[in-house]
């Protein structure tokens, strides 16, 4: 979230597409219902289904699963021609006076530079004409046809509010009622909210679902305000702090990135992030790139990070790919090239696409290590449990660990909730049994990792026996310790930039925060984003005064909010060219003549002009993106693409499949079905009494809801012949479930292009462990393929056939 | 007459006026005592207090867990009650059906205590002791490695990645775990790391 929960309480419209809050996140979509109380806040509600949210809306339209940007697209069409835009901003905060290079150009779906072949672009003509001056060039009067927002025009041209009703199902007359209510949030007193959630990153062009609303949100000029901003509901409790902490494939804690094969040494690794200035006065915060890396690497390997060796840059792995995320990893396994895999809390075989294949890459394993506090599906992937889970155990030969971990109650720590905040909690329980806590294994494991190369010696020890591990008790590290780490501290004496003689920060203390990050090894930091939770004040995550005195919902002294505990990200930009608040009824920040002030941290230097230096200090453009340049593999704009499996041609260039940059494995293609063999469009769901596949494990949410079904339409019943209650067979051409059928009028048939479309819902909390009835969740039906820019899988969008089934036998 | 009554039956029994005659009867002192020995102290009042937030969605509602015993000063504590903290500025107190019922995640009947393996072709798992665990996993892993660690390309860039071994990594583990777990996978060279940013 670039706001809080809290802050959604100062908003005047609230638009619910891509996720169903009022289900999935009951507690912090209180904040809705608070802001239409509190200052009669209009909620919109865009879902394939008559969900919960949109239950308690004032305006709901559906829409076909996967045809979520043309809707956008269509939004911005109908903003830009009926003059909802607020100038000033899209002039001075976003790059829409940016002129393009000549070479750029769309035409039939795709983006100048496509190799079919290679299933990806030439992304060179898709950046700024730069000038002389080696800035890029601008036209602050926006009449050049070459700049930014006339390519902009151009692109949305196709989505007419006809378009977007044979493309998304949205009757027209919705559409627009829709658009009018989101043009009036491009007044600089009225703001608008985005909230949604994997309804819309589950495509193979997630992200660029989400960037088609950023973008709604930039020419309304509602980035940075209160009540405003794109607001990524997190699905898990520190989903954020994971991903901040880079445990993936390509990144480094604070998104930094691992080098590749291209970046053969440390100096050519650095050559790549230089982020010079694109215009002048211009902040790009990221120059700082080498302070935040090298205090990494130093919090890494300690003194063995020197200088001399390039801060120990060999012992990172270089990637011969862009990354190696799950589905790559299951691919491998199929193919016989891994041998040992760790879950740590991760239930893959419920939660990653085409269940068959999963079981047949696990069964490929060695040896499979499930730490976990439950006794989850994946640890039990051998085991047969009759036709919930169908396999020979005598024929998998791979040796499985499962190791009891302790559960929040019984472990101390922060948690990172949606809206950035680090919140420090504390263990009340002792764990059950011989259950440890992850720190403890992970540390065991390492230990004697060590020991053994230690001993045996082997291949490259290096990285592993130099590993800073200077705890009081290394068999058990502590979290206070671990999180002093993430703050970073002084090594050697911090010397204040401006005064060479002026110590900053002394030898062996806590630094005050990221700005006092050094690239010369006088500094340590694990995570740069997160410097400053805990300082030489202190453990600032565990703070717990929640006083509101400005009565935004601020709370700037409850817990730590990343980065700087600013609560509100690109703050300054909820002030207009001058420094003046948009709405003097919404200031956050302010320009006093001389500094910025304001209830929370601004988000630009206290003494940087407005007027001057943009309010994006992240990029060296100093302003937003409404075109990212060749920054996202499958274009600059986001343009309509179909599902891989799609009930319609693609209207734009019937010949495309799916997104046209997305990784498809050999194997999985074959695996993709056609609406001549499954006519039936389906999509994943959360329902409000489960959390993924953890409290089918606990008696009450298992009574609460007991048993696997689908959700269909009244109409769709009737033509199949299937009664409300009765047990249905669901198959794609990767597998074969059964549920429940809830036939209901929350779902209805759409028209796309001429035809009737009809939509499965599938909730998703059913396996064979634990405390409900056995069942199947969508994913031994979802296909393999995921985003084209972060590898999610397409679960929101593929096809089904549904048929009568016998009832189960009366036990 | 029954003399265990509950105490609301009592009053509805005094206040209907019955029975001037029979407490009195009965010795009025007397059922009182009776009453004063049935009625239980309230149950949260000798617990300990301990903050949290709820391990589900990304709210991340305050709770306060309720426990008989003190972690903290190396009691044996036993979680009794989970509920919203009224001093929260997201929750304000509240929960959803499912934080309402963490208790039962704590105390789910499925919780893991022991470490268990399973052989090859096995059909269930046998309990085995932490260190036999822990002493199998690092064998693995040094042998694996040793074997596949990719110290170079074909062009003779020094890369020292290792991808015959994955790791997936948690949801709602903590920061700190989350730290230490990079530091441990990343300076074995495993590549194949990943978390569940997105299912």
């Amino acid at each position: 979230m670039t706001n809080s929960w809290t802050d959604i309480n100062n908003t005047d419209l609230v638009i619910v597409m891509g996720g169903n809050a009022a289900e999935a996140h009951p507690c912090g979509f209180k904040w809705v219902t608070e802001a239409k109380a509190n200052r009669g806040a209009k909620l919109i509600v865009v879902d394939p289904r008559f969900n919960r949210t949109a239950a308690v809306s004032d305006y709901y339209a559906p829409i076909r699963p996967g045809s979520d940007i043309a809707f956008l697209m269509g939004v911005i069409r109908w903003l830009i021609e009926n003059d909802k835009v607020n100038h000033e901003y899209v002039t001075n905060f976003t790059n829409a006076p940016f002129l393009v290079k000549d070479e750029f150009g769309w035409s039939d779906g795709l983006f100048t530079g496509y190799d079919e072949e290679k299933r990806d672009f030439d992304k060179s003509s898709w950046d700024y004409k730069i000038g002389a001056d080696g800035f890029a060039e601008v036209d602050m009067t926006l009449s050049d046809p070459r700049c930014v927002w006339n390519l902009l025009k151009a692109h949305v041209d196709v989505y007419t509010p006809e378009f977007v009703e044979n493309i998304c199902g949205t009757p027209k007359d919705k559409f627009l009622a829709i658009c009018a209510m989101i043009g009036e949030c491009s007044a600089p007193d009225k703001v608008m909210t985005s909230m949604y959630a994997l309804g819309w990153t589950q495509h193979s062009k997630g992200a660029q679902n989400i960037r088609g609303m950023a973008m709604v949100q930039l020419i309304l000029g509602n980035i940075g305000m209160p009540g405003g901003g794109m607001n990524a509901l997190r699905g898990h409790s520190n989903i954020q702090g994971l991903t901040d902490i880079g445990l993936m494939s390509n990144l480094i804690p604070g998104y930094l990135s691992i080098p590749t094969e291209r970046d053969v040494d440390w100096t050519t690794y650095m050559s790549t992030k230089g982020f010079k200035p694109l215009r002048p006065n211009q902040t790009s915060y990221w120059q700082n790139y080498p302070k935040f890396m090298v205090s990494f690497m130093k919090a890494m390997w300690g003194d063995k990070a020197t200088a001399e060796n390039d801060w120990a840059y060999d012992y990172l792995p270089k990637l011969d790919v862009a990354t190696y995320d799950i589905l790559r990893m299951f691919e491998m396994m199929k193919q016989g090239q891994v041998n040992l895999y760790f879950c740590q809390g991760f239930n893959p075989l419920l939660s990653f696409p085409n269940r068959a294949k999963l079981t047949e890459a696990l069964s490929n394993l060695k040896m499979l290590v499930v730490m976990d506090p439950l006794a989850t599906e994946t640890a039990h992937f051998w085991q047969n449990h009759g036709e919930y889970n169908d396999v020979d155990s005598a024929a998998i030969q791979t040796e499985v660990l499962e190791l009891p971990t302790t559960c929040f109650a019984e472990d101390e720590g922060a948690l990172v909730n949606s809206g950035r905040w680090l919140q420090w909690h504390w263990a009340g329980g002792t764990p059950p049994g011989e259950a440890k806590h992850d720190t403890w294994i992970m540390a065991g494991i390492f230990q004697k990792v060590r020991q053994l190369y230690q001993e045996e010696g082997g291949v490259f020890p290096d990285p592993i026996l130099d590993l800073n591990w200077d705890y009081a008790d290394p068999a058990e590290p502590t979290p206070e310790e671990l999180a002093r780490e993430l703050n970073g501290r002084a090594l050697q004496p911090v010397y204040d930039p401006a005064d060479a003689t002026k110590v900053v920060t002394e030898a062996g203390k806590q630094l005050l925060n990221f700005s006092q990050l050094r690239d010369d090894g006088s500094t340590m930091c694990a995570c740069w984003i997160y410097s400053g939770c805990w300082n030489e004040n202190g453990n600032n995550m565990a703070r717990r005064d929640n006083s509101d005195p400005s009565g935004m919902g601020v709370h700037a002294d409850w817990s730590f909010s990343w980065p700087l505990n600013r609560r509100i990200l690109y703050n300054r930009a909820s002030a207009d060219l001058q420094g003046k608040p948009w709405d003097p009824n919404r200031k956050l920040i302010e320009w006093t003549g001389e500094r910025w002030e304001g209830v929370d941290v601004p988000d630009i230097s206290p003494t940087a002009k407005p007027g001057e230096v943009g309010p994006y200090i992240m990029n060296p453009e100093g302003v937003s993106r409404l075109f990212t340049r060749g920054m996202m593999r499958d274009g600059p704009f986001p343009t309509h693409m179909e599902p891989f499996e799609a009930p319609i041609a693609n209207a734009l260039n019937p010949q495309l499949r799916g997104n046209p940059a997305a990784r498809v494995f050999e194997g999985d293609m074959a695996q993709f079905a056609t609406s001549e063999e499954f006519p039936l469009v389906a999509t994943s769901y959360r329902l409000t009494e489960h959390f993924h596949y953890w409290t089918k494990h606990n008696p009450v949410n298992a009574a609460l809801q007991p048993q696997a079904f689908v959700e269909i339409s009244v109409e769709l019943a009737e033509e199949k012949g299937i009664a409300n209650g009765s047990r249905v067979r669901i198959w794609s051409k990767r597998g074969q479930i059964w549920a429940k059928a809830v036939v209901t009028r929350r779902i209805r048939p759409l028209t796309c292009d001429g035809k009737t479309i009809h939509v499965v819902g599938i909730p998703l909390h059913w396996g064979f462990m634990g405390a409900a009835k056995k069942g199947w969740g969508p994913n031994s039906l979802t296909p393999f393929v995921g985003d084209a820019n972060v590898e999610t899988p397409e679960f929101k969008a593929f096809l089904v056939n549904v048929e009568p089934a016998a009832e189960e036998p009366v036990a | 007459m029954n003399i265990d009554l509950s105490r609301r039956g009592f009053l509805r029994l005094a206040g209907a006026g019955v029975a001037a005659t029979s407490l009195g009867a009965m010795g009025f002192g007397e059922a009182e005592a009776a009453e004063l020995a049935h009625v239980r102290a309230f149950k949260l009042a000798t617990t300990t207090e301990t903050r949290n937030t709820c391990p589900y969605c990304s709210v991340a509602c305050g709770v306060i867990m309720y426990s008989n015993g003190d972690v903290k000063t190396g009691e044996t504590a036993e979680i009794i009650h989970i509920e919203g903290d009224a001093d929260h500025p997201t929750n304000r107190g509240t929960l959803c059906p499912k934080g309402a019922a963490l208790k039962d995640f704590v105390k789910a009947p499925t919780r893991l205590t022991m470490p268990r393996h399973r052989a090859a072709g096995a059909s269930e798992f046998q309990e085995i002791s932490w260190d036999e665990a822990l002493t199998k996993i690092a064998r693995a892993l040094k042998d694996d490695r040793d074997a596949n660690l990719v110290q170079t390309n074909d062009a003779g860039v020094t890369v020292n990645r290792w991808t015959s071994t994955g790791f997936l990594a948690a949801s709602a583990t903590t920061n700190e775990t989350a730290w230490l777990t990079y530091k441990v996978v990343r300076s074995m060279g495993i590549v194949g790391f990943d978390n569940q940013a997105r299912v």
